[in-house]
């Protein structure tokens, strides 16, 4: 069965993907890594910064191994800059 | 106390937040925007966070400060949106009876804080260019005509 997952978009990935959602099919059960994958095939321009890239879902810092839901929300975080 | 705000920082009703009779160190951190980084001029910042996530990252950061130290109170707001020159853009302020848990305490906030809450920032350069601020990434990868 596929889902689509909704990611949201913050600072230089909302700038490359010019929005600030970017929704991604993935086969259920996916992962994280399986979303990082197929984010770089569906916007070529995340290629150079795709290994800076963390996740997070349901707003915490999730690894390549973390399974996504339908329901979960589910964010990308380039390298932040707080402070 | 946490606060992610649109509007300037009043920094004196932060630091009176977190004094009491039984604090005997107060320790208030500001960080500023500055004008100048490597030589290139800032005219202002602009600041975007994860609502959610941030509020939580936050929250959870107070959580371990207190279990970490012996403090009396503690309270940080950070601005979201344009920041102006010489306004704060991040204001941490700890209490505690005495001064090396805020002093430590204050610190670690804002290491932990640099490190690990989404908040982003995009340095609005004077020659009109902007670019956001990602430790780790190339600049080339990064810069931006202001009018994009």
């Amino acid at each position: 069965m596929k889902i689509q997952i909704p990611i949201k978009m913050f600072a230089i990935a909302q700038q490359l993907a010019g929005s600030p959602n970017i929704t991604i099919e993935l086969d259920e059960p996916g992962t994280v890594g399986q979303l990082r994958t197929k984010l770089v095939a569906q916007v070529p321009a995340f290629a150079p910064i795709a290994a800076h890239l963390l996740f997070a879902v349901d707003s915490e810092y999730a690894d390549d191994a973390t399974l996504v839901a339908e329901t979960s929300e589910v964010a990308c975080i380039p390298p932040v800059s707080g402070g | 106390m946490i606060e992610l705000t649109h509007s300037p920082i009043d920094t004196s009703a932060l630091l009176a937040q977190v004094q009491s009779n039984q604090a005997g160190a107060a320790v208030l951190f500001l960080g500023v925007t500055r004008e100048f980084t490597d030589g290139r001029q800032t005219v202002a910042l602009d600041y975007q966070c994860y609502p959610e996530m941030a509020s939580r990252k936050l929250e959870s950061l107070e959580k371990t400060a207190h279990a970490q130290w012996d403090l009396i109170a503690c309270a940080m707001i950070h601005r979201l949106g344009r920041v102006e020159l010489g306004e704060a853009s991040v204001a941490i302020a700890v209490s505690s009876a005495h001064r090396e848990a805020a002093f430590e305490a204050g610190k670690w906030l804002i290491d932990q804080l640099k490190q690990e809450v989404p908040i982003w920032k995009k340095e609005n350069w004077a020659d009109g260019t902007s670019e956001w601020v990602h430790p780790g990434l190339a600049p080339a990868e990064k810069e931006v005509r202001q009018d994009d």
